[in-house]
């Protein structure tokens, strides 16, 4: 009897497994006739009749995000979700939500290597309102004559003073320099950040640079900003924007910069590992460290800590390059926005309506650059929509004056694991645990596996 | 009575068994087939056999090295956590006062998450500890090692601790007495009286903290983040960065699951066996 009751529940659990197991492989088949048929569905355009699930990416904008979505739900009645991933986590969130039933219909991915991921999700933008008031091709992510990503944010980064604590150093007695524009290439920006660091006490700060957090969440600071410019110039020279092979010409200005960042800081440099993006951001914003690399994004970090526009300024970040003196900040964008075609019908027409009022309306307008302060790469913003703050003027008056902005090529890096490789080797060297062979290693094989790993 | 359950037991069974299919049978089923296929997804897998498994054990992902710096760190945590949680419990045993109080405060620690806890103790120990000597728990994949032990051996002990004493109270204590009369000293009690009556609250004790030293995720990920280059990760981290850190290993990630999963299931079967063998009939 005891073995009958046995095997027999042995046998239910089984076939119940079996059940549920494939019900769910039926709802699991991959839906080739809805991803490869043309992505013009020819549905009629009805307000009203779909919703819009906006995953977004930046938490410094969730709330101003949530405010549009509900002045756009209140005007329309179309109900308007925005979830916004925690900082370092949009890739694993986007993947969990894509599981729903009720998947986000619009998301964005960080350039080409992302999209590699999210191809078979993009829907071609070509007929919408977002790409027709596109400035230019060179913000769309282009492939095979479809636009599968709109660039929705035009960022840019570079070295960020305190300008108070600058104006004090060059009053001191024999400073280097005698106005901040002096500053116009590597070794000027040694010799400044040296006797800085030489003079701390006198001028009350711990460093003339920040720390250089090498925590996993912010090393991206380094491992891929800063690695930019080496790579920018190696593109430059070889009259290239992407390979696949890179050959690591400029990592000696790489490591010269490196080394100037961590031996005149805050800390020690065998202790960055302990350190994270937001000690740099309070010690910049405290008066502890006179410069902090960091982009735009970083405006409302600062004000929110008690610094004034006053206090900010922006310097290109200097690498020892021939003829830098011309050099200017680095701007580009890794934003781009994405529709989902595996949405509903209704839904994917209601997420371009959605999008078509972000960037046309005056509420919409007004959102992105006023409150959320994106520099935009869409026509509709230019008649009285420009953002405006100190970064943001730094970064406009440097092209002003005539400096060549340096690209965002990191969205040709091959791989995330590419990037962590370099952040890992860059934190050895700085602790002393690793000769800068490493650094090289990560930079030139890492760069070449990687390529080929997302080949396979 | 015995007819009744033989008509009814399906209703009987059928909730758990239900929970047990959705919450372990078929996610594991649905696992295992991953693990065959390449996919981002869980709705848009295609079968690829054996692929995943090979790249599981490429070099450039770590795994062997997350492997045995995870074995080294179960046997090691195992051994100390199991010491110190016995000596507590035999000293908590003697009843002097305030016995109850040390109880609750040795316990206490299994109360917090492991990433708050793992987050606590990477702040006083890189900032309260280490930064006198110029160091951090990533200098070396060493400090996070011996790092993340303290803060184990410090979460379980207690929770050890606990089994332990209740173990302790169990023995009868004629059989302790007889032992005293006989004129055994204080550690032949222990080696030849107390331990062998132990023997099932070491098999349940052994066997959480072999397979929490295996399974641990949590800390790892708050106190070291895997750094100093992966070297401080162990195998749960490892795989979790490989399915969401790397775009196109989610399959090798998955892989990499199953492999665990027997790793686990293997060990704590032999551990189970090797301690049970040992125990003795009261």
């Amino acid at each position: 009897m005891k073995k009958l009751l046995a095997v027999l529940s042995i046998a239910l659990l089984v076939v119940g497994a079996v059940t549920i197991f494939s019900m769910a492989e039926d709802t699991a088949i991959p839906q080739p006739s809805a991803s490869d048929a043309p992505a013009q569905t020819a549905s009629p355009s009805v307000a009203g009749a779909g919703s819009v699930y906006y995953l977004n990416f930046k938490p410094e904008q969730s709330q101003q995000w949530q405010a549009l979505a509900k002045t756009y739900t209140e005007q329309t009645g179309v109900p308007v979700t925005v979830v916004t991933a925690a900082s370092g986590t949009y890739e694993d969130t986007l993947r969990s939500e894509m599981e729903k039933a009720d998947a986000p219909t619009l998301f964005q991915v960080n350039g080409p290597v992302g999209l590699k991921t999210w191809r078979d999700y993009c829907l071609d933008l070509r007929d919408t309102a977002l790409y027709r008031n596109l400035k230019s091709d060179d913000f769309a992510l282009l492939e095979d004559g479809q636009v599968l990503g709109v660039a929705y944010v035009i960022e840019t980064y570079g070295l960020i003073y305190n300008r108070t604590l600058l104006d004090r150093y060059m009053a001191l007695d024999g400073a280097v320099i005698q106005s901040a524009d002096q500053i116009n290439n590597f070794e000027t920006l040694k010799a400044v950040a040296e006797d800085i660091q030489a003079r701390r006490e006198e001028l009350g700060v711990l460093g003339a640079f920040t720390s250089a957090g090498m925590d996993a969440s912010s090393d991206w600071r380094f491992k891929t900003h800063l690695a930019n410019l080496p790579v920018y110039y190696e593109y430059k020279a070889d009259g290239i924007t992407s390979t696949e092979a890179i050959k690591g010409t400029y990592l000696e200005n790489y490591k010269q910069i490196w080394d100037l960042y961590i031996n005149n800081a805050t800390c020690e440099p065998a202790v960055i590992g302990a350190k994270t993006g937001e000690d740099a951001a309070s010690e910049f914003a405290l008066g502890e460290a006179v410069f902090y690399q960091n982009g735009t994004w970083a405006y409302a970090d600062c004000i929110a800590e008690g610094l004034t526009d006053d206090d900010l300024g922006m310097l290109p970040i200097y690498i020892g390059v021939d003829g830098e003196e011309q050099q200017g900040l680095c701007t580009g964008s890794e934003n781009f926005w994405c529709i989902n075609k595996n949405a509903k019908p209704e839904n994917i027409e209601a997420t371009k309506a959605f999008l078509e009022w972000v960037i046309t309306s005056d509420e919409g307008r007004d959102a992105l650059a006023n409150q959320m302060g994106f520099v935009t790469p869409f026509t509709t913003f230019d008649a009285g929509y420009t953002a405006h703050n100190a970064l943001l003027d730094a970064a406009s008056e440097d092209l002003a004056v005539g400096h060549t902005p340096v690209s965002w090529t990191f969205p040709t890096m091959p791989s995330e694991a590419w990037k962590n490789g370099v952040g890992a080797a860059l934190l050895e060297y700085a602790q002393g645990t690793k000769e800068w062979s490493a650094v090289e290693t990560a930079f030139v094989d890492g760069w070449a596996s990687e390529y080929a790993a997302a080949k396979k | 009575m015995e007819r009744d359950l033989a008509k009814y037991w399906p209703v009987f069974v059928l909730p758990t068994v239900t929970a047990f299919a959705i919450g372990f049978l078929v996610p594991f089923a649905m696992g295992l087939y991953l693990s065959f296929c390449d996919f981002t997804t869980l709705s848009n897998a295609t079968f690829v056999g054996l692929g995943n498994y090979v790249r599981a054990f490429e070099d450039s992902g770590g795994f062997t090295h997350a492997l045995w710096y995870t074995a080294l760190f179960a046997g090691v945590s195992t051994v100390l956590i199991n010491l110190f949680g016995l000596t507590v419990a035999l000293l908590l045993v003697r009843g002097f006062r305030g016995t109850n109080l040390f109880r609750t405060v040795f316990f206490m620690p299994n109360l917090i998450g492991g990433i708050v806890l793992g987050w606590l103790w990477q702040v006083i120990l890189n900032y309260g500890v280490l930064a006198r000597y110029g160091v951090t728990l990533v200098t070396s994949e060493w400090y996070g090692f011996w790092g993340l032990m303290a803060v184990m051996l410090w979460q379980q002990a207690g929770y050890m601790m606990i089994i332990y004493i209740s173990g302790l109270q169990s023995i009868p204590g004629d059989v302790s007495e007889a032992a005293a009369i006989d004129g055994a000293s204080a550690w032949q009690a222990l080696r030849y009286v107390k331990l062998p009556m132990l023997m099932p609250s070491i098999t349940i004790c052994t066997f959480l903290t072999l397979t929490n030293g295996f399974k641990l995720f949590d800390q790892n990920l708050a106190l070291t983040g895997g750094m100093p280059s992966n070297r401080s990760q162990l195998l749960a981290l490892n795989i979790y960065d490989t399915f969401y850190g790397r775009a196109g290993w989610e399959g090798a990630g998955q892989a990499k699951a199953v492999v665990f999963c027997l790793i686990v299931v293997t060990i704590a079967l032999v551990q189970l066996r090797l301690t049970r063998t040992r125990e003795v009939q009261q």
